[in-house]
Formats: C-alpha cells, structure tokens, sequence
C-alpha cells in the first residue's frame, strides 16, 4: 500500500478534502470514500459512461481519472443535479418518457445530458446521439432516452 | 384413456408407435400403466426410486406444465406430450 | 380511462423507483457499505483446457492486508445430480466446479482461487502472487469440430444423453433430441420448391451494464447473509444452499438494485466464493467484477451451427421443415438448444417436421440464459429460408407468413397445440403499417439500400411460483411486498394490476422488493413470467382484499358480508345506497373492525398460454466500400396480450431489437488460436451505440392471454428473436448477397459481397 495523498476539492457545491492512494482513480475515491455511489462501475476503462461527472466543467469518465487530478477542481456528480424535492428538468423527463428500465445507466446519462444542454441548449437529434455516444445503455435500445432529452430542451 | 404422444428417440420403447392410449386418471396411474405396456419409460422419465419426473424432461398436459411430482389429473380427452426440459431467459 | 374498460391498466404512470434511479441514490448490489468490509478478487485460468497440477497460496497469504485465499479444496465435494433450481435445470457438480474449478480448468477464465484483502487493489495484487501450476491440455473452441471424433474431450465421463436414455459414447456431444410430426421425407416429395442452407452464428454476451457482484456476512452463528444483484433471490439461496451444503434457513439472500441481466444474472459466480471469505476471516466480503472477467468468467450464450431445410408448394403451402440445431454449451452441459428448437418452426403451420438438437461442451464459459434463450440462433436460420422460399414462390414474405402463420389449433412441432396466439394478427399488423407500405428508393449515396422482415417466437414460461404480502394503510395506501427482483419497470407493471383489481391508483401501491426471509418463494425474473405470474399474484391478492374488505364493511355496516357488492371501486350495500364507500373510505375504519388488514397470496398457475410472436421491418443502407450495414429505419409489431404499461411494453421491444441489431451486426466473441477471447472490453465488444440507431417504432397488438385474468403475454423476450434475420434479409434485398453466418460486420459483408460480386 502506498502513502495516502491530501486532496481539496468542491463537489456539489461543498468543500470537500479526502485522502487517497495516488493510484485510487476518482470514481473508486466517489464511491468508496465519499459515499457517493450514483456514478456507477460499467467498464473501469473509459467506454461505457456509466460513471460520468463534470470536473470543472467538463464531462470526464470518472473511472479514467485519478483522485489526486481531482484536487483544486469543481466537480458535479448526479447527487449534485437534483434531488426528489427539486428534480432537474432531465430528470424528470427521463421519468415521464420511461427512459430507464435497469437504470444503472441512468446517471451517467442524465451527467452526461446536462452537460450537453449547458453548453448547448438546443440540440437536433444528431447532435444529442452523437454526445450520448460515449454512454452505453442495454436496456432501452436508446430511443426513450433520445425523446427525454429533446423533450427536456429549452423551449421544447 | 388419455392419448399419449411418445418422443421420437423414446419410440424404442413403443416399437415405433407415436401415439398411445393410456388409462389413468392422474400422472401417477398413467406412468405406471405406461411402464405395464411398453416396460423402460420409467426408467427414462423418472428420478431413480422416486415419483418425480426428471428434472431434464417436462410433461404436457393439453398445453400446460404438469407438476414433477405426478399430481397432474387427466382425463379422457388429455393430451400427454413428454418433451427435453428447457431453461427460461431474462 | 384506458382500453377495455380497464382505469389503471394501459396507462403510462411513473414507476414507483423512478426518482430513486434518476437522482443516483438507488441500492445496487455494488454500492452496499458495511463495517469491517473486506474485499475480493478472483484467480482465473490463462488457459482454456488445463490440469491443475498444484496451487500455492503461501506467498499471496504473506502479502500484507491479504486476510484469506479460498479454492475448490474449501467447497464441498457434491455429487453427480441435477437439480431444478427456478427456470435452470443445473447439475450441482458442475455448478460447484464453474465457481472455483476442481481438478481441471475448462476455460480461459476459470476461477481457480479467490482472496480477501483490506482493499480491492491489495487483493488484486494477491491474485497474482497465487502461483497455480497447469498441465495445458488440447482445447477445442468450435461446435462442428467439438462434435468430431478425436476432438480434445471436457469430461471424460460424460457420454450423450438421449431423453433419459444414456449411451455408452464418451463425447462433448452432451445431449441428443429430437422432434418428429409427420414424415418430413413425404412432405418435401409434395413441394415444388426446396430451400436448405447452413447457418453459423458466434458467443454473444447480455451485456447488461452492471458487473457481478456479491457481499457475504457468515456470522458466529454460521447465518450467511448475502446482498447481491440476481434475477432470482431465491434462485441464489437454493443454489448458495447446494453448493456450500448448508441448511437453507441458515441463508438469506438480500436482492439489491439490478443494473440487467437479460437471463445472465441467474447462476451464482462470486457469492459463494465472498461467502467462503466471511466464513474464513469473520468479515463481510465485497466482490465485483471487472468487465473482462463479465466476459470471461460469467455464461454467454452459445454459439451454434444450424442447417435448416423447409418446402413448399407452388401455392404457398409450407409442407415439411427439418433442422439439424448443434449449439456449445461451453465448459459444462446445458445450452439452449431445446428452447431453440421449441421456437425454430413455432410461428407457422407445417404438417410434417423434424428438429435434431445437439448440446455440445466446448472450452468457453459455460453458457446461459439470454433473452429468449437459443430462438436468435433459429429464427436467424429459418426466417431467412422462409425469405428465400417466397421470393421463389414470387410472394410476399408477409402475405406468405399470413397463409402459413401458425393459430389456435396448430399443432407445434414439438407436440403441444396452440391456444389463443396473436401470431397471424401481428404478422398481418407489419403487413399493413405504414413503414411496410411505405417505398424505398433502393440507391441513395452511392450505397444501396433494401427492406427486409423477419418473425419470431417466444414461450412465455409456465407462470412459475410467485407470492405477495400486502398491509393496507389507514390512508388506504398499500404496502406491497414481492420477490420478483425487478429489472426494468416490473415493481409498476405488477403494483398496477394490484391497483387495477382493487379500484386504487398506481400511486397508491408502495412496491418493495425484500428478502428471501420476507416473502414466500418467488421464481426467477425471466422467461417473461413477471408481469404475467407475479401479476397473477397480485390480481389474486387483490381478490383476497376486495373479500376481507366486504367482511370488515359487513361489521361496520352490520349487513351480511354476502350482501355487498364490489364494482368500479366501490364496495356498496344491495339494499341501502346509503352504505357504500371506496377502498380508501373503508380503509381509513377497517382496522376498527378485526385489526390491521393484511393479506398473504401465493400462486403457481400451471399454465401461461400460448407466448409470444414478433414480427420486424427493417430498412438499411450497405456501403459496398466498407460492408458497413446503417438501419435506416426499423418497425418491430408484437403480441402483448394486455399491455399493462404500454411505455414499459414498448422499452422492452425497443431494447430487445437493439440486442438483436448488436448480435446481427457486430458483437461476437473473438477466439485466437490459443483459445483466448481477444475482445473483452466495451471498446471492442462492440454493442450498439446511440449513433448506430434511429428511433425504434412499436405497434403493440393485444390478443389477450386467455390464462391471466387481465389477459397478459410476456414480453421482454421476444423482440430480440427476429433482427438477426430481418437484417439479412434486407440485406439481400439492397446486395443480393445471402449471408448465412452471424454477425454480419463490415469485414464479413464485404468479403461476401466480393466473392458473391453483390
């Protein structure tokens, strides 16, 4: 075991310090450490997005990331979009469209469209199935998935 | 007497017969008397010393899934199929 | 209010765990924290067929922060049987030896041995200090060549099978059977026209996004408690219960959130491995997996070889069918080739068939389940022949599919005659939907473009075992506790027949899912039983209800219980309008008069009725350049019976398709000499992208299921039966170059296009 490193970071709008082996990736340090397990294992390789955050406003794959990169940045994880009370517009229609069946996907995704519609409020269908590429989902051949975003576009 | 389709491979036993009529009025009567005509089919579809089917072999009973412990009724009209036991999916 | 008069029924109500999954808070098996956690690793053979020579565990023991090694030497010895274990017919040797391998590894990927570590990255590194010695034995990969005389042998034991009926041949070959109606020989002396072609199709994987997992407490009192992600809680404690030798009440299964399945998340892997770790060091262990060992250390489905013959008469007239259906088992018995060939034929009327099915052993993981298991390898082999015997009759191959589709009455090849079915109805719904009748300029790009169609079947399994436990509320509220482990929307699907019977909304039913100590024994989530026989359940829990009920307003109202009558919801005395009141108007007294209201409902339907049939359109554009294959558009029409949640319907066709587009263009498992998968990773398994697909149009045609009192048909199996097919046949007609082997990737289309100079 190696010597644990001192990280600062802001996740979800709060300060957060913690401690990690330089080789903990960031997803490992989320789950394990932080108790925030809504980003999900599917690959630990970089393929799947079932682990996606935005780490100073960028979309990563968690799991390609290590904890000690993290340190100084910003980072949202899906606990950080919307809670019951308060449910991003995503969220939302993910619910209304039934675009979750297994829904171990479904974080990864909803990360992954925000950060779409944040840099891009309007997208076509292309644009939205070419983001959401690096997001596998195995259950819902995509379809309802693809409605809930356009459906939760401005203006739509 | 119920009617009886026997297998292709346990045509063996029926001396290539197909279908069979058989007396009984549950699975229980219908093995036995099964075994009484054409002696070996217990031996092929049940568990040794047991009134179970084997778990690799389902029993048909007019369309349903008859119970493996021989408790199925039948009747006059029934339709017996003993067919290879398959898995289901997700 | 929705169709048929039903209120909740058909409708689209938000699933009761949705806002648990769109917020990341939802339980999976991975995600549980417990004191004192330990975590695992596994060991795995680098060989594929290998004698275990000698395993050394001392200088992984050694390593710092490692608490514990297992091998096969900590399970017990099991005999030699098999066991009915929910909807898997399992031999319990085998089950023991693909968990930790005893005597002989089977497979690149074998477990061998497991450690327990402090954390994930120590264990990990322990794994590789396991110095396990192998004696490499010849491997054989393929089903043709497994089946040879001469070819290395798995089991030197094991000698075929045939209904019962054991030979004296000792061969990879593990089962033989056969279905025979009719005379085949006679049947193809009556047609005019004879198609018979040969099939291959590769190893495809489920593919679900959630890696195995497990977590085993076995505390001082020898009590094994187990949180873990399975189609099957239950399920999981027989086999935990069989494989370790351990009482079943000494077992408790915790099933936690489910990321898929599609029938791989039945056999257990890990959990006995973490439960052998607790017992060793008295901590709770934590396993998952990594993606390469989902691939190669858990049951794909089989690849095969299929050649598959029918005729018909120049009026369109199928006469006779035969198949000839070998499909690898992997390391141990027990492939899907009898599901296969109970569906090959299924979908139409022939008078005279014979199926021949082969279960063969072969060094890849032992297969398992996969949505609608062993029908994708069929309906590949037999709707491309029908394809082709319609376009020499010169009709359509729907039409075609309309004269011969199977109804009620037909006799099944394999015996069994059929009741109500939907096949003719959903046939005749792709004929007439506007995609059909819609044209299709047949160049555009320079690529060619071509419609292709395929059908498919599916049994919905004998309704299986399924209970309910129910408290009402004094809000009259339900709380509803079942043990079908729910994998894509069945907590909505079931709690909505509950609703319906009862006269509540979906929203007032709270859905749980618990543990094999709370509810009594439920069969697995598959075979498409959940919607139709844990809604069964809940329709006859609601039943029970609607009496207790009566009993309770029949001491409030102090009227003879037989008096009062239940309709649209409210429950109301013949002879005084004025004694009447909801469920919830009721509930809010009921208590009062005879304590809380509970009821416990178990059932086991001994029937399900006549499955399921699909019918697909499909439209593609080929680059001859490159042999990629692009879906321009895609209709997939099926028999629900009674869509319960029509969005929930329409998820599972949708999913099922794309499985089907991912096994009939690109996924497979890539075999070197060696015997290696050389694709283990999401990157090169290749499974459909959202850029790989358009929209997915459904038409949902209900012919209701004459055994479910709400007339369902399961549905999450059947879609992925026909895209295979439905693929090739379109892409014959934008090339007109057959391809009769499974996937059709680039490199595959355009090597068929140029020596068939398509």
């Amino acid at each position: 075991m190696s010597k644990k490193v001192h990280v600062q970071t802001n996740i979800n709008g709060e300060a957060v310090d913690f401690l990690c082996e330089p080789r903990n990736s960031l997803l490992e340090v989320l789950r394990d450490e932080l108790d925030l397990t809504g980003a999900k294992e599917g690959c630990n390789n970089g393929n799947c997005g079932a682990c996606n955050v935005v780490m100073d406003g960028r979309l990563v794959n968690s799991c390609c990331v290590l904890g000690v990169e993290a340190d100084g940045c910003e980072i949202t994880t899906i606990e950080g979009i919307g809670a019951a009370a308060n449910l991003h517009p995503l969220q939302q229609k993910f619910l209304e469209h039934a675009a979750l069946q297994c829904g171990i996907c479904t974080p990864g995704f909803i990360v992954s469209a925000k950060a779409l519609l944040d840099s891009n409020p309007n997208p076509s269908e292309d644009e939205v199935r070419y983001w959401l590429a690096g997001n596998l989902c195995r259950c819902t051949g995509y379809d309802k998935i693809v409605r809930a975003v356009l459906d939760a576009r401005n203006g739509a | 007497m119920a009617t009886i389709y026997i297998p292709s491979l346990m045509r063996d036993l029926t001396g290539g017969r197909e279908i069979i009529r058989i007396e009984g009025a549950d699975m229980r009567q219908i093995i036995a008397n099964l075994e009484t005509a054409y002696p070996g089919f217990r031996k092929r579809l049940l568990e040794e010393g047991t009134q179970r089917i084997k778990p690799n072999i389902a029993v048909m009973i007019d369309g349903r899934n008859a119970r493996r412990i021989l408790i199925d009724k039948v009747n006059e009209q029934s339709e017996i199929h003993f067919l290879p036991a398959i898995s289901g999916g997700g | 209010m929705s169709q048929n008069g039903h209120k909740v029924i058909g409708t689209r109500p938000i699933r009761h765990d949705g806002v648990d999954k769109v917020t990341g808070r939802a339980i999976y098996g991975a995600d549980i924290q417990l004191t004192g956690l330990l975590y695992g690793a596994i060991k795995r053979s680098p060989h594929p067929h290998a004698r275990i020579k000698s395993i050394d565990t001392s200088r992984a023991e050694a390593h710092p922060g490692v608490r514990a090694v297992v091998t096969a030497h900590d399970l017990p010895q099991i005999a030699d049987k098999l066991a009915d274990l929910g909807e898997a017919i399992v031999n319990l040797r085998d089950a023991s030896n693909n968990v930790l391998a005893y005597g002989k590894v089977l497979y690149k990927g074998h477990a061998v041995a497991g450690v327990a570590a402090v954390n994930l990255h120590v264990a990990q590194e322990a794994v590789e200090l396991i110095d396990v010695e192998y004696e490499p034995l010849p491997h054989v990969t393929g089903v043709l060549e497994a089946m040879e005389d001469g070819a290395p042998i798995l089991h030197e034991d094991m000698k075929t099978t045939s209904m019962g009926e054991e030979t004296d041949k000792v061969s990879n070959i593990a089962n033989h059977f056969q279905h025979k109606m009719g005379e085949p020989d006679d049947g193809f002396a009556e047609a005019d026209v004879v198609v018979e072609r040969e099939f291959t199709t590769q190893t495809v994987h489920q593919g679900y996004i959630e890696t195995h997992n497990a977590t085993a407490l076995w505390n001082e009192e020898g009590q094994l408690t187990i949180w873990t992600s399975t189609q099957g809680a239950f399920s999981v404690r027989d086999q935990m219960s069989e494989i370790l030798q351990m009482p079943i009440s000494k077992v408790k299964i915790v099933p936690l959130e489910i990321g898929g399945g599609f029938g791989g998340k039945i056999s257990v892997y890990l959990d006995p491995v973490a439960a052998l770790l607790s017992k060793k060091t008295g901590h709770p262990v934590k396993m998952t997996m990594t993606r390469d060992e989902v691939f190669e250390g858990t049951g794909p489905t089989p690849g095969s070889y299929l050649k598959v013959k029918m005729g018909a008469t120049n009026d369109g007239r199928l006469t006779a069918a035969t198949a000839y259906m070998a499909y690898e088992a992997g390391a141990y018995p027990g492939s899907p080739v009898g599901a296969g060939a109970g569906c090959i034929f299924t979908p139409y009327d022939i008078p005279n068939v014979q199926i021949d099915g082969y279960d063969v052993c072969v060094n890849k993981p032992k297969t398992n389940a996969y949505r609608a298991p062993g029908a994708t390898n069929a309906a590949f082999a037999t709707e491309t022949v029908v394809d082709e015997i319609s376009e020499k009759l010169g009709v359509d191959p729907l039409e075609f599919r309309v004269k011969n589709g199977a109804k009620e009455g037909t006799r099944r090849a394999d015996g069994p005659v059929h009741p109500v079915i939907g096949c003719i109805e959903t046939t005749e719904a792709a004929l007439n939907c506007e995609h059909y009748r819609s044209s299709l300029d047949k160049t555009a790009n320079g690529k060619v473009r071509g419609r292709g169609v395929a059908s498919g079947y599916w049994f919905n399994f004998n309704g299986g075992r399924s209970a309910i436990s129910v408290s009402i509320n004094p809000d009259g509220t339900i709380n509803m506790l079942e043990g079908s482990t729910d994998i894509g929307g069945s907590r909505a699907s079931i709690a909505m027949q509950l609703a319906e019977t009862i006269g509540l909304e979906a929203t007032d039913i709270k859905p749980y899912v618990v543990d094999t100590d709370s509810i009594g024994y439920t069969d697995v989530t598959g075979g498409s039983r959940t919607t139709f026989g844990t809604g069964y359940a809940a329709h006859a829990t609601g039943q029970a209800l609607i009496r207790e009920m009566k009993e309770r307003a029949s001491k409030l109202w102090d009227v003879p219980a037989d008096a009062i009558d239940f309709a649209d919801g409210v429950f109301s005395y013949r002879d005084d309008a004025e004694k009447r009141g909801t469920f919830k108007e009721l509930a809010s007294q009921a208590g009062d008069a005879g304590g809380p209201v509970v009821a416990q409902v178990s059932t086991n339907p001994d029937g399900s009725g006549g499955g399921a049939f699909a019918t697909h359109v499909v439209d593609v554009e080929v680059d001859r350049e490159t042999g990629k294959v692009d879906i321009l558009r895609y209709t997939a029409v099926q028999d629900a019976g009674t869509a319960i949640h029509p969005s929930y319907v329409e998820g599972q066709m949708q999913g099922g398709v794309v499985q089907g587009i991912g096994w009939g263009l690109n996924e497979e498992y890539i075999y070197n000499d060696a015997g290696s998968m050389t694709n283990a990773s999401f990157l090169d398994y290749r499974m459909p992208t959202t850029l790989d697909l358009p929209m997915i149009e459904t038409i949902i045609v209900e012919v209701p299921n004459e055994s479910h009192p709400y007339g369902v048909r399961g549905v999450g199996e059947v879609p992925i039966v026909p895209p295979p097919a439905a693929l090739a046949n379109a892409i014959y007609d934008a090339t007109g170059v057959r391809l009769r082997d499974l996937p059709m990737s680039p490199p595959r289309v355009q090597q068929a296009l140029a020596e068939n100079g398509g």
